[in-house]
């Protein structure tokens, strides 16, 4: 075990021999000693180890150099970005703070339907503003549905478990409802309305430019702001607000008696949760362009929830993952055909792709909850631990 | 009662408990309890199963809220105050069944017992800049002492639902104590235990209270312990104080006595 260099205090029960100079830690720690942490900052840094250091570059790498793909490609990555920043924010409030919630989508359309408004034409058939500066509408939509956030967190603050999911399932009800009938601002179903301008002082990431074509843009765009949200995501995990969370979820009332407020977290909770939801709703419709009121419905907020327990409740990797699992398996089953010959692609035929990629949802939530609760991030632990004592099993 | 008279030009006592009454619906769980603990007392509650040591404890932290009497911390009236304030006005607890935050390590279980020391929000954790930054490496440097204090070294990064139960008890004394507490309240800190780990607890109490100065409100059924490191002792029974002194005259009460050991026939 490592040893850390302790500060001498009045609390020094065992008395040690005194250090040459305890207060300036070692700069670096000593070569082939991942686990040796010579000062506080270095334990309590995102990236602690070498390993993990090198793992996030090579990902970074790869991640950067696959702007050189097809666009259609291209496309479907942005979209799981997108989506990952939504499964990061579903984590936060279920996966951290323990507030299952199945009204995930209602924040997400909150979101989109104020940054569409904001960046809106002025002059055209929905309501618009015409601010289409990201630096504006983003914010603005995760702020909106915060406060929708907020709104909502006083239930949680009277139920939980399963009372709150389905509370928080009338959400997305209501919100279905209200969206399909307010005209005015969503376009109404089957018609839809134009989404937000992705617009950076004068840079227009949906259009061709000589940076790049219009789906290497997007996909660079929402793999910035991917990193950029993931990042604050895990600082708000190491805190004194995401030990509060977990500590709301794992013991309630042991929280509230030391110290921790469950009505103000748990509304925190909410409020940075559906944030994320509603940035991820901003961004989400500007790849497509175009949104329909009727996208908002349960099967997104199944979806989301899809995510984190495949990816990994309570990581922010696994939400990642968990997104680009979920976003690429439609494309993955489209490849089935060619593989399975008893697999149709035709609609009107059984077994078609869509039958199996909508079973394998069901299916692969059911199978990581039996074999692996901790989903996709609990097998990379698993194999990163096997390595680790390989030759040995334990 | 006996005892507890306070010598003149005492310090004012940290806690007052006075004439609490607190029943569910009809049934009495406590009634008419008094009692006052000193600066740096290491005060006992004592009494056979049901007897309302533990509803005591629960009305001290605010969990549950008393029909009559009143109850002052600190010279602050704490009745109807939520729990999480009175916590922050420094009155920390242990629980008789381990209440820790199972899924987290024993660092972030003591780093939790901090956590109303903290004064920053969440922009400035989001951001991990600054002050977020700067206040949990000086927070991370107290919980070190305290891992110290308590050998709880090897375990700082086992998440606590893995580690041995008296373990687990040493580590909701040292969330308590991260709390900085200005009373400490003990729920049956050795229950369960064996004699080497509760000579262990008996000393992580005693020194608590010798080095930090912090006094402690103690409730246990091992007589033994109770009446070795108490410097007073009430007796309940029933709801009812029975009696209230030093260990010595609380073992020779004829009351106590038949409590414990029931009448002669």
């Amino acid at each position: 075990m490592t040893r850390m260099t302790g500060r001498t205090g009045d609390l020094e029960a065992v008395a040690e021999p005194p250090r040459a100079d305890p207060a300036a830690p070692r700069a670096r720690r000593p070569r082939g000693r991942p686990l040796l942490y010579t000062s506080y900052s270095q334990d309590m840094a995102l990236l602690d180890t070498r390993a993990k250091k090198v793992w996030l570059a090579l990902l970074l790498g790869v991640a950067i150099l696959s702007s050189g793909l097809p666009d259609d490609l291209l496309i479907l990555l942005a979209g799981g970005y997108v989506a990952a920043i939504g499964a990061i924010g579903l984590n936060i409030v279920t996966g951290y703070a323990g507030q299952v919630s199945l009204g995930h989508a209602f924040f997400v359309a909150v979101g989109a339907y104020a940054a569409a408004a904001l960046s809106g034409d002025p002059e055209g058939r929905v309501i618009g503003f015409g601010i289409t500066n990201m630096i504006v509408w983003l914010p603005a939509a995760g702020l909106v549905a915060a406060l929708a956030g907020v709104l909502v967190a006083p239930l949680a603050a009277r139920l939980r478990g399963l009372y709150l999911a389905v509370v928080t399932l009338g959400l997305v009800f209501l919100g279905e409802h209200v969206f399909k009938e307010w005209d005015d601002l969503t376009g109404g179903p089957g018609v839809g309305r134009p989404a937000a301008v992705p617009e950076l002082f004068g840079f227009r990431f949906d259009v061709d430019s000589a940076l790049g074509t219009r789906a290497q843009s997007l996909y660079m765009l929402m793999l910035v702001l991917l990193v950029v949200f993931a990042v604050a995501a895990r600082n708000l995990a190491r805190s004194r607000i995401g030990r509060a969370f977990s500590a709301i979820r794992d013991r309630d009332i042991a929280a509230e008696v030391i110290g921790v407020p469950l009505t103000r977290y748990k509304t925190l909770a909410f409020a940075i949760s559906s944030f994320y939801a509603g940035c991820a709703g901003a961004l989400m419709y500007t790849i497509t362009g175009f949104f329909d009121p009727g996208s908002f419905n349960l099967l997104m907020s199944v979806q989301f929830i899809a995510m984190i327990l495949i990816g990994g409740v309570a990581t922010v990797s696994g939400a990642v993952a968990g997104a680009l699992f979920i976003t690429l398996l439609p494309r993955l089953t489209q490849e089935l055909p060619a593989l399975l010959p008893f697999v149709s692609g035709d609609t009107t035929q059984t077994p078609n792709v869509f039958q199996i990629q909508v079973a394998l949802y069901g299916l692969l939530i059911v199978l990581f909850l039996v074999f692996e609760p901790r989903g996709l991030f609990g097998l990379w632990v698993r194999v990163r631990a096997y390595w680790k004592s390989w030759p040995f099993s334990y | 009662m006996t005892g507890g008279e306070e010598e003149p030009g005492a310090a004012p006592p940290v806690l007052t408990f006075e004439d609490v009454g607190l029943s569910f619906a009809g049934v009495t769980a406590i009634d008419g309890v008094s009692f006052e603990v000193a600066p740096a007392e290491l005060f006992a509650v004592i009494g056979p199963n049901g007897a309302g040591k533990t509803s005591v404890f629960n009305v001290l932290s605010g969990v549950y809220r008393p029909q009559r009497g009143r109850v002052t911390f600190l010279g602050e009236d704490i009745l109807g105050l939520p729990p999480h304030r009175i916590a922050e006005m420094g009155l920390a607890r242990t629980f008789q069944n381990v209440e820790l935050f199972h899924n987290l390590t024993v660092l972030d279980n003591l780093m939790l017992g901090r956590h109303h020391h903290f004064g920053y929000g969440p922009l400035s954790a989001l951001l991990w800049l600054g002050r977020a930054r700067r206040q949990e490496l000086a927070a991370r440097a107290r919980v070190e002492d305290i891992i110290d204090f308590l050998d709880l070294a090897a375990w700082r990064r086992h998440p606590v639902r893995l580690l041995p139960y008296g373990v687990q008890k040493r580590v909701e004394l040292g969330r308590a104590l991260a709390m900085e507490p200005r009373l400490l309240l003990l729920d049956e800190p050795v229950a369960g235990m064996n004699l080497e780990e509760t000579e262990d607890m008996a000393r992580f109490v005693l020194d608590a209270r010798d080095e930090l100065g912090v006094p402690i409100v103690l409730v246990d059924h091992d007589m033994g312990l109770v009446m070795d490191l108490a410097d007073r002792v009430l007796v309940l029974d029933f709801g009812r104080p029975v009696a209230l002194g030093t260990p010595a005259e609380v073992q020779s009460d004829p009351e106590v006595i038949e409590a414990y050991l029931g009448g002669a026939p």
